[in-house]
C-alpha cells in the first residue's frame, strides 16, 4: 500500500496512491499525479545521516565515521512532491542528495538490532539539499546549510515496509533535466537501517512518523534555477522538485 | 498574563493562569509550556565563548563562527514543570542548562532585527539539559536529545509583561541550594538578533521556542538521580524538575 497526504480545498487529506501514482481519496475520487498538491507524507522527528556511504565519504575527503553521524532538521524544511525549492542568491554550490528514508511505524526505545526492522513502518524518498557555501565547523552540518525553508523535498508517498522486499538492495538515482547524475545502492550503507534504529532508540524514544534519512552515495552536482531534479529510489518512489531563484521564491511568498 | 498547558481529558489544553492560582500550579505536573519546534543556541554565553575562543582558529573549527550556532531539541526531550528528567542508568553525569526561552507569537519569515520583537509572544524558562559538552564540532544529538532533556515552563509570560528582558537574573538551585547564577545580559546575541537570524532562512511558527543560550556546564550544574533542580528567572517564573535514573 502507498499512502500520501495532499491538500484538498486547503485541507491536509490522507490518500492512497494507485499504480499510476495518482492520489485516491477515501471516496474513490482519483486526482491525477500532476494535479495533486502533494505534501510531506508524515510528521515527526527528522534525522539525517551524514557520510553514510563509503564512496560519498571519499568524495568529501572524509573517512567513514566509526559511529553514525546524525544531524537533525526542523519541519519548516520539508516540502512535498512536485514543488519548487529555491537556490539562495550569490551562492556557489548547492547540491541534491538522494536518500532512502525509513519511517518509524511504532514507538521504539532501546530496540535491539535483531528486532529493529519491526519498528520501520514504511519507506519514502528524500532529497536532502545542501548549500555548501554556508558550511561552518560548528554542529556541522549546520542548520543554515541543511534546514532552510523548502530545502528537503520528501515523498511523494510512503510505501509500506512489507512491500519493500530488501531495503538494503535498492538503487538510488538522481537526474537533472533528465540526465543521470547520481547512482548508488543502499547495499553500500555504512550503517544499515537496523543499526540506525537501534542506535537512535538507545538515545531516545522514536515515535511513528519519525524519519531517518539514511544518507547519500557519491555523485553530487550543482543545481541551478530552472532545473528539474528527480530523486528516485527503486521500488520506493520518484520525487520531483523544481529549482527556482531566491528572487522568484520571495515573489512567491507575496502570493 | 501567564499561559500554561495542561492535560484535560487527555488533550493538551492551554490555560491562562490567574495570579491567585500560581502557587497551586507550581506543585502540579504540567505539559511543556510550548508545543512547537525548539531551537537551541550554542556558544551564546559571553564567558563560555571567551573561554573557548582561543581554540576556534584550530582544527576542527579553523575559524570562529560567523553566525549563531544552532541545534534542535527534539519533541521527546520536552517535558513540563514537575516532570522527571531521566538520567542515564549507567550514571553518566548530566548538566542543567539554565536559559530564558523566547516564544514565537506569530509566523515569522525573514523579519528584520528592528521588527523582530513584534514576533515574540512571550518568554519562558528552559532547562536545556545535556551530557557534558565535549565538542561543538558535530551535532550533539547524543548529548542533548535524550528523553526529558528539555524541561520548558511552568508557563509562558506575555512579552508585554516582561520589562528589561536583556537583564534578568537566572538562578539555578539543586535540592534547594543555590548553585549557579547568571543573567540574560550574558547573552552574546540578544532576542531580536536571534529571531531575525533564525527567520532569515527558517519560517518560525507561533509556539516555536528559541533557547537563547546556556552557560558553561561546570560541576556546579551537574545533576544526579535523586536531585531536584530549579531554575528561577526574574519576572518569568521558576521551573522545577526531579532527576531520576532512566529505567
Amino acid at each position: 500500500m502507498k499512502r500520501a497526504r495532499i491538500l484538498v480545498n486547503g485541507e491536509l487529506t490522507d490518500v492512497t496512491v494507485n499504480d499510476n501514482n495518482d492520489a485516491v481519496l477515501a471516496d474513490g475520487t482519483v486526482i491525477a499525479e500532476a494535479d495533486a498538491d502533494w505534501q510531506p507524507p508524515c510528521d515527526g522527528k527528522i534525522f539525517v545521516l551524514a557520510i553514510n556511504y563509503a564512496d560519498h565519504a571519499a568524495e568529501l575527503s572524509f573517512k567513514a565515521p566509526e559511529e553514525p553521524l546524525v544531524f537533525l532538521k526542523a519541519p519548516n524544511t520539508l516540502l512535498g512532491h512536485n514543488k519548487n525549492t529555491y537556490r539562495p542568491d550569490n551562492t556557489d554550490y548547492m547540491h541534491y542528495e538522494c536518500e532512502l528514508v525509513a519511517v518509524i511505524g511504532k514507538t521504539a526505545k532501546n530496540v535491539s538490532r535483531a528486532d529493529a526492522m519491526d519498528y520501520v513502518g514504511s519507506y519514502t524518498v528524500g532529497n536532502d539539499y545542501a548549500i555548501r557555501d554556508y558550511l561552518e565547523n560548528y554542529y556541522r552540518p549546520n542548520l543554515r546549510v541543511k534546514s532552510r525553508d523548502t530545502c528537503t523535498p520528501v515523498g511523494p508517498y510512503l510505501v509500506d515496509a512489507a512491500d519493500v522486499k530488501d531495503p538494503h538492495n535498492l538503487t538510488l538515482r538522481t537526474y537533472i533535466n533528465g540526465e543521470l547524475k547520481q547512482e548508488g545502492s543502499t547495499r553500500d550503507l555504512v550503517f544499515n537501517i537496523a543499526y540506525l534504529v537501534e542506535y537512535l532508540s538507545n538515545i531516545m524514544t522514536l515515535e511513528p512518523g519519525d524519519m531517518i534519512f539514511t544518507g547519500t552515495p557519491e555523485g553530487l552536482a550543482d543545481v541551478k534555477p530552472g532545473d528539474e531534479i528527480v530523486t528516485e529510489v527503486e521500488g520506493v518512489g520518484r520525487l520531483v522538485n523544481h529549482m527556482i531563484s531566491e528572487s522568484e521564491y520571495l515573489e512567491s511568498l507575496k502570493g | 498574563m501567564k499561559h500554561c498547558r495542561i492535560l484535560k481529558d487527555g488533550v493538551a489544553t492551554e490555560v491562562s493562569v490567574a495570579a491567585n492560582s500560581v502557587s497551586e500550579l507550581e506543585t502540579t505536573t504540567l505539559m511543556p509550556a510550548t508545543s512547537g519546534t525548539v531551537f537551541g543556541i550554542a556558544l551564546n554565553d559571553k564567558s563560555l565563548y571567551a573561554k573557548l575562543e582561543p581554540s576556534f582558529n584550530d582544527k576542527p573549527h579553523v575559524s570562529p563562527p560567523t553566525r549563531p550556532v544552532l541545534h534542535i531539541k527534539t519533541a521527546n526531550t520536552h517535558i513540563g514543570n514537575g516532570a522527571a528528567i531521566p538520567a542515564p542508568a549507567d550514571g553518566t553525569t548530566i548538566y542543567a542548562g539554565p536559559s530564558i526561552g523566547i516564544v514565537i507569537g506569530k509566523q515569522a519569515t525573514r523579519v528584520s532585527e528592528a521588527e523582530a520583537l513584534e514576533f515574540v509572544g512571550g518568554y519562558t524558562v528552559v532547562n536545556e539539559v545535556s551530557l557534558a559538552e565535549v565538542s561543538f564540532y558535530r551535532p550533539a544529538v547524543k548529548a542533548k536529545c535524550r528523553d526529558g532533556f528539555c524541561p520548558i515552563g511552568p508557563w509562558v509570560v506575555d512579552a508585554a509583561d516582561v520589562a528589561n528582558v536583556e537583564s534578568l537574573s537566572i538562578v539555578t538551585s539543586v535540592n534547594g541550594e543555590k548553585v549557579h547564577a547568571t543573567n540574560t545580559d550574558q547573552l552574546r546575541a540578544g532576542v531580536a538578533e536571534l529571531v531575525s537570524y533564525l527567520s532569515s532562512f527558517m519560517t518560525l511558527e507561533a509556539g516555536d521556542l528559541i533557547i537563547a543560550g546556556t552557560p558553561e556546564r561546570t560541576e556546579a550544574l551537574a545533576l544526579k538521580a535523586g536531585d531536584t533542580v530549579s531554575i528561577d528567572i526574574e519576572s518569568i517564573g521558576a521551573l522545577s524538575n526531579s532527576v531520576v535514573s532512566e529505567a
